[in-house]
């Protein structure tokens, strides 16, 4: 897998009359990750959508792999994969149904799908209509998805929010292995001690400013 | 892409058929309310069986479509399909076609409806569908481009028929005119230039709506 990096300039985004992000800037080295903390509402989660070409930025750049990700958003979201509030998924179809529709969508083989249902945990409801998941289920399904998608750049924005112990567990696994990959990581969290011990550095977010970029392990002692 | 996007609509409409049996009976109890507005008027009846075969079919319509976009909303589920990436203009026709086909069913379903009600019957079946087809096709392709422009506002519902119908009324006068000419009777010929008529406009629709979908859900 090439490496891919994330240079931010100066991105802003407002909602209204108010700005989600402030113009934040900052880089990320390829093959790296990167945790992102910040209280809820400092602009994570706008951030993610920004760079995964979901929102577009009111103003500043922000590049993947040197691709704009206003001018060239498909390029973008070839290279990038974002585990988001909303999981993307269908209610009214079965897991195995909903990577089908990704595997389907990316042109890859539908192969590999039941392999990434062992590995999220889900092989034995496969079958199950999503409709019938709970919250953290749905969380291990959408990583699922990721997987299958084999980014080189992965944006989770609550990775460990909904899950149990055993999800937690999963969670590091799965970055450990994107990580070995080559993949660039960005994570948004508020398991600050946890994520230190993965990241290789952090950026603190506050009402849409960077307020503190560094080392991860000074964040997880704040 | 079309083959995965379409393949999706249809997986979805196989899951949640129960709605279109719900669309069904909504169709033909509008065409079974016109009926008594009319009264016992046979010949009245069998004049206006066309157009209230049309009217249920488009009041059916909004459901259906304003539906085909509830399930992509649910999870944000569709942007899930852009940020693969997917081609939004798969992603569009791959929707259209599934409403298209499913408002060809209705359409279809609702004949024999009509037929009871308003004695209305005709032997030429095979004109009646493709008119059916062709008219399904003028609803589908603005209806589907509208749904999504609709779907994410609150007032969606009342939004998607005051939007979509003012840009349907000259696929819908054709429909209208096509099939009461194969009803009544057609000793002028003239039902082929309103096929025809038809065929052009769902033309202008399914490249129109192809290519402005893409602006639609990614500006």
């Amino acid at each position: 897998m090439t490496d891919v990096s994330i240079d931010v300039q100066g991105v802003a985004r407002r909602y209204g009359r108010r700005w989600a992000l402030a113009g934040v800037t900052f880089g990320v080295p390829a093959g790296t990750v990167v945790m992102v903390a910040g209280r809820n509402g400092a602009g994570k989660s706008t951030l993610f959508r920004v760079l995964a070409t979901a929102i577009r930025p009111d103003r500043g750049t922000a590049t993947i792999g040197g691709f704009d990700v206003v001018k060239h958003r498909q390029d973008v979201r070839r290279m990038t994969a974002i585990l988001s509030h909303a999981n993307y998924l269908y209610d009214a179809l079965s897991a195995k149904e909903n990577l089908h529709i990704v595997a389907d969508h990316l042109g890859v083989s539908r192969g590999g799908v039941m392999g990434i249902l062992e590995q999220v945990g889900l092989a034995s409801r496969a079958d199950d209509v999503v409709a019938t998941f709970s919250a953290g289920m749905r969380k291990r399904l959408s990583f699922g998805r990721i997987l299958l998608q084999d980014p080189k750049v992965v944006l989770l924005d609550e990775p460990y929010g909904a899950l149990d112990p055993a999800g937690f567990d999963l969670v590091d696994e799965v970055i450990r292995e994107l990580k070995r990959r080559g993949a660039t990581i960005m994570m948004a969290t508020h398991q600050w001690e946890r994520s230190a011990a993965l990241s290789d550095a952090a950026l603190v977010l506050e009402a849409g400013k960077i307020v503190f970029e560094g080392p991860a392990d000074q964040v997880a002692s704040c | 892409m079309l083959t995965a996007a379409l393949r999706k609509e249809l997986l979805l409409q196989w899951r949640t058929r129960s709605q279109m049996m719900a669309v069904f009976v909504f169709g033909a109890t509008s065409l079974l309310l016109f009926s008594f507005a009319i009264g016992p008027n046979a010949e009245m009846l069998r004049t206006f069986s066309s157009g209230f075969l049309w009217l249920g079919l488009l009041l059916s319509s909004t459901l259906t479509l304003a539906e085909s976009f509830h399930t992509e909303m649910e999870n944000r589920a569709f942007e899930g399909l852009l940020l693969l990436p997917s081609d939004a203009r798969a992603l569009y026709y791959g929707k259209a076609i599934a409403n298209w086909l499913q408002l060809t069913l209705l359409g279809c379903a609702l004949v024999p409806v009509m037929v009871i009600l308003y004695d209305a019957g005709t032997t030429a079946l095979l004109k009646l569908l493709v008119i059916i087809m062709l008219g399904a096709a003028g609803l589908s392709a603005p209806g589907t481009l509208y749904a999504g422009i609709t779907s994410q506002v609150k007032a969606k519902q009342m939004l998607l028929p005051l939007l979509l119908f003012p840009l349907i009324v000259p696929a819908l006068l054709a429909s209208v005119k096509a099939t009461s000419l194969v009803i009544l009777g057609d000793p002028m010929g003239q039902s082929k230039a309103w096929i025809t008529l038809l065929g052009a406009f769902d033309l202008i629709y399914w490249s129109l709506c192809g290519l402005l979908f893409g602006r639609v859900v990614e500006d």
